[in-house]
């Protein structure tokens, strides 16, 4: 720009301009979106520059809920452990339960019976569900849609019904153990998940009715955070967010673990990467899951739901604790110690909602892990927030940050 | 000097005003009662005045209906802690709710809601009643500018600037897509001028939306934009901009642009009837069926009400179900869309009408 002649006399019509040019360019305003904003999801901080409403930079800000999740680890038995993953992500607590414990039982070399391996992946798939319903609701409300929202709560709610009967929680249900379950399967309760799924199925397509074609939403979210497959991967990307971007990564595809290979679904892919995409791979995730438990349920075996040959790692029923010898010395050391895990290292992933939460587990021998590494998904989806909001308007941000659906209870740990 | 007919038009405007301002809080109810059916909740239905909910079978269905939910929202928003932050401009700050609440209820001055034995009521039948109600009412833009730029915080500014620039826009495709009725209206020998009420009468047999659909929808498209509802509630757009324009606003300074926009909406509504939907003539082709004398004004006046709340509910209807615009889409929509559709139509309209007077009849 011709700064030179500045000296010019106020008078100058060529000076004036330069000065008003420079006057256009406006300032950059920071703006602080989050901790605590409706559109955040938990308490994300974003660090947004604006250039009018255009995002010139953005620098996300987490750590607002880090409890020290790692740390605590390393000082309780893997069992005592396991209430902490449920509030890893808490939208979907069941399939961190699962996801922990495959870990761990990965490290002791252990083999859970059939029956145990099917109430699992159906903890799994009702998590996903779960999580995906709060993740497309959201992402409507972000749109501006807010009736979405209370559709896929009304479902979720039904859920979590599912749940109390299942774990005792709504919520934290902390339900699995090293080497089983808290539990067998309630009398009739697969009966209760069937008739939810058969009530289920039509709400799922009169939500995709309300958005899918839905014109201002497609207008919104067509183009808009575009994530390349060589940027999903490069940034650790997992999940329904990698898979829209053309990616087809499914862990329980591609290492089946707890039994999936045994049933049949599709790995929805999409092809632009983009917020629309996003959406498209999670609505149809949640048919394929709707698919899997119903294969799950018909195929479901009988026999043990725990592995009664580890009787270091998991405590035998209560019944026999108060009447046999043997089964009260093996509780006792259990409560005491631990499960006892054989020393080694592990790393193991489990497709969870949000992606691959993976967990590594270094063990020296004994009931309590001397190193625990969390893989949070959200925390490296998170991580292309700065490439994804350059360049793009104040009003994407809510989407993009909708249509990447993280929990921030899992990204701070 | 004789006071009495200033007395009589001051108790008429009072009483216009408890009317309009129990009807904007009664749309509020009905905004949240609405949103609970389509979202398959109940929406409000604990609120209740001493000693009603006694009553056997009448307070509790009142209760249930969510009829005394009002009340506790205006003495809510009377009573709450009236914060000011210190780094307002205090002047502008109180302004802004003031300007945007008055030029909402000034336009139903002019607006005329029956017909009693040929007679109009209206506080003020004035013959350039479209004038006055797009003057009035695009002065309500400055109360939302004002509350943007007086709280010197940063998402209600961004709020007000969308909202002046939004607005602006839009009401051009408006006042274009008024045009053609007017010119439909003002046939030879007719002296409908400007006047809504004449506006009316000319719609005796058909509706004007039956000869101008076009122009209805854009007026309806600007009427979202100009009341700021969704899908084009881009100064409040509560997951971007928090709360927008009004974040910075708490107890009655909020009820007031609160209470103001419902307003907007009712009088909006109220002069979509007017110009397109025939304002209180029965159905088309039965223009007034009612009886001489005041009942005939009862229920004309009754019948525009209810087209008006089918035309509110119609707006908390596309509320509930569609989301939200982006701002370049709001302004590209606005600009590149329906302001040459608005221009195409009015010379459209104007060729068609010059033609069919000057050689076909």
């Amino acid at each position: 720009m011709a700064n030179q002649d500045k000296q010019i006399s106020i008078g100058d019509v060529v000076n004036r301009s330069v000065e008003f040019e420079e006057d256009l360019k406006g300032e950059i305003m920071n703006i602080n979106v989050g901790p605590s904003h409706p559109s955040t999801h938990g308490v994300l901080r974003l660090k947004v520059q604006l250039d009018g409403e255009v995002v010139t930079e953005v620098e996300p800000v987490v750590g607002y809920l880090h409890r020290g999740d790692e740390k605590i680890a390393e000082n309780m038995t893997y069992n005592q452990f396991i209430p902490y993953t449920d509030r890893l992500d808490y939208i979907a607590p069941l399939s961190n339960n699962v996801a922990y414990v495959l870990a761990v039982e990965k490290l002791a070399g252990l083999e859970v019976p059939p029956r145990c391996q099917a109430i699992r992946v159906i903890c799994c798939e009702l998590a996903r569900i779960s999580s995906h319903l709060l993740g497309v609701g959201v992402y409507g409300m972000d749109t501006g849609a807010l009736t979405v929202f209370m559709y896929t709560f009304t479902e979720r709610e039904r859920l979590y019904t599912l749940f109390e009967q299942l774990t005792g929680a709504r919520f934290t249900t902390s339900y699995t153990r090293i080497g089983g379950l808290t539990r067998d399967l309630p009398p009739g309760w697969l009966g209760n998940v069937i008739n939810f799924l058969n009530q289920f199925e039509p709400v799922i397509e009169e939500i995709d009715k309300l958005m899918t074609r839905n014109r201002i939403f497609y207008d919104r979210t067509v183009g808009v955070g575009v994530i390349t497959p060589e940027d999903a991967i490069s940034y650790g990307v997992t999940g329904p967010n990698l898979r829209a971007s053309g990616v087809a990564c499914d862990l329980r595809k591609t290492n089946p673990y707890s039994g999936y290979e045994k049933y049949e679904f599709d790995v929805p892919v999409g092809s632009a990467g983009d917020c629309y995409d996003r959406w498209l791979i999670r609505m149809e995730e949640i048919r394929q899951s709707v698919k899997i438990v119903r294969q799950v349920i018909d195929s479901i075996p009988d026999g043990p739901w725990y592995a009664e040959e580890a009787r270091k790692i998991y405590a035998p029923p209560k019944a026999k604790i108060l009447t046999s010898m043997e089964e009260l010395i093996q509780n006792f050391m259990l409560v005491t110690e631990g499960p006892q895990i054989r020393p080694g290292e592990v790393y193991f992933e489990a497709e969870n909602p949000k992606g691959a939460l993976g967990f590594y587990i270094v063990s020296k021998g004994g009931g309590i892990p001397y190193r625990l590494k969390i893989r949070a998904p959200s925390f490296c989806n998170l991580s292309i927030l700065p490439k994804l909001l350059k360049g793009c308007m104040v009003a994407d941000i809510p989407v993009i940050l909708g249509s990447i659906d993280f929990v921030l209870g899992e990204c701070d740990r | 000097m004789n006071y009495l007919p200033i007395l009589i038009a001051l108790l008429k405007a009072v009483i216009m005003i408890s009317v309009v301002m129990g009807i904007a809080a009664y749309a509020v109810l009905a905004e949240r009662k609405i949103a609970g059916w389509i979202q398959g909740r109940y929406g409000p239905n604990r609120t209740v005045l001493p000693f009603i909910g006694v009553i056997p079978i009448l307070g509790n269905m009142l209760t249930r209906l969510g009829i005394f939910q009002p009340v506790a929202d205006g003495l809510k928003f009377i009573f709450k802690e009236d914060p000011v932050p210190g780094h307002v401009n205090k002047f502008y700050y109180f302004l802004a709710p003031c300007v945007a609440f008055i030029p909402a209820m000034t336009t139903m001055v002019v607006l005329p809601f029956g017909e009693m034995d040929g007679v109009p009521l209206v506080l003020a039948n004035i013959d350039i009643g479209m004038l006055f109600i797009l003057a009035v009412s695009s002065l309500g833009v400055y109360g939302i500018i004002l509350a943007g730029w007086s709280a010197n915080s940063k998402y209600p500014f961004l709020g007000g600037i969308r909202a002046s620039a939004q607005m602006i826009s839009y009401e051009l495709a408006m006042g274009l897509s008024i045009l053609p009725a007017f010119l439909w209206a003002n046939a030879p020998g007719s002296e409908t001028g400007l006047s809504l009420f004449n506006v009316v009468q000319s719609q005796d047999q058909l509706w004007m939306v039956f000869w101008q659909p076009l122009s209805a929808l854009i007026f309806l498209v600007a009427l979202f934009a100009e009341t700021n509802r969704l899908p084009f509630d881009m100064p409040e757009a509560e997951t971007e901009l928090v709360s927008g324009y009004h974040t910075e606003y708490g107890s009655m300074k909020f009820g007031l642009f609160f209470v103001g926009e419902y307003t907007h909406i009712v009088i909006g509504s109220g002069v979509l009837v007017v110009l397109y939907f025939g304002g209180w003539n029965f159905l088309p082709g039965i223009p007034f069926p009612w009886p001489a004398g005041w009942a005939g004004g009862l229920l004309s006046t009754l019948w525009f009400l209810l087209k008006v709340f089918s035309v509110v509910f119609f707006f908390m209807w596309i509320r509930w179900t569609l989301p939200r615009f982006r701002y370049d889409q709001v302004m590209r929509l606005g600009w590149a869309i329906l302001l040459p559709l608005a221009l195409a139509n009015l010379v459209l309209n104007a060729i068609l009408i010059a033609l069919f007077e000057n050689w076909l009849v």
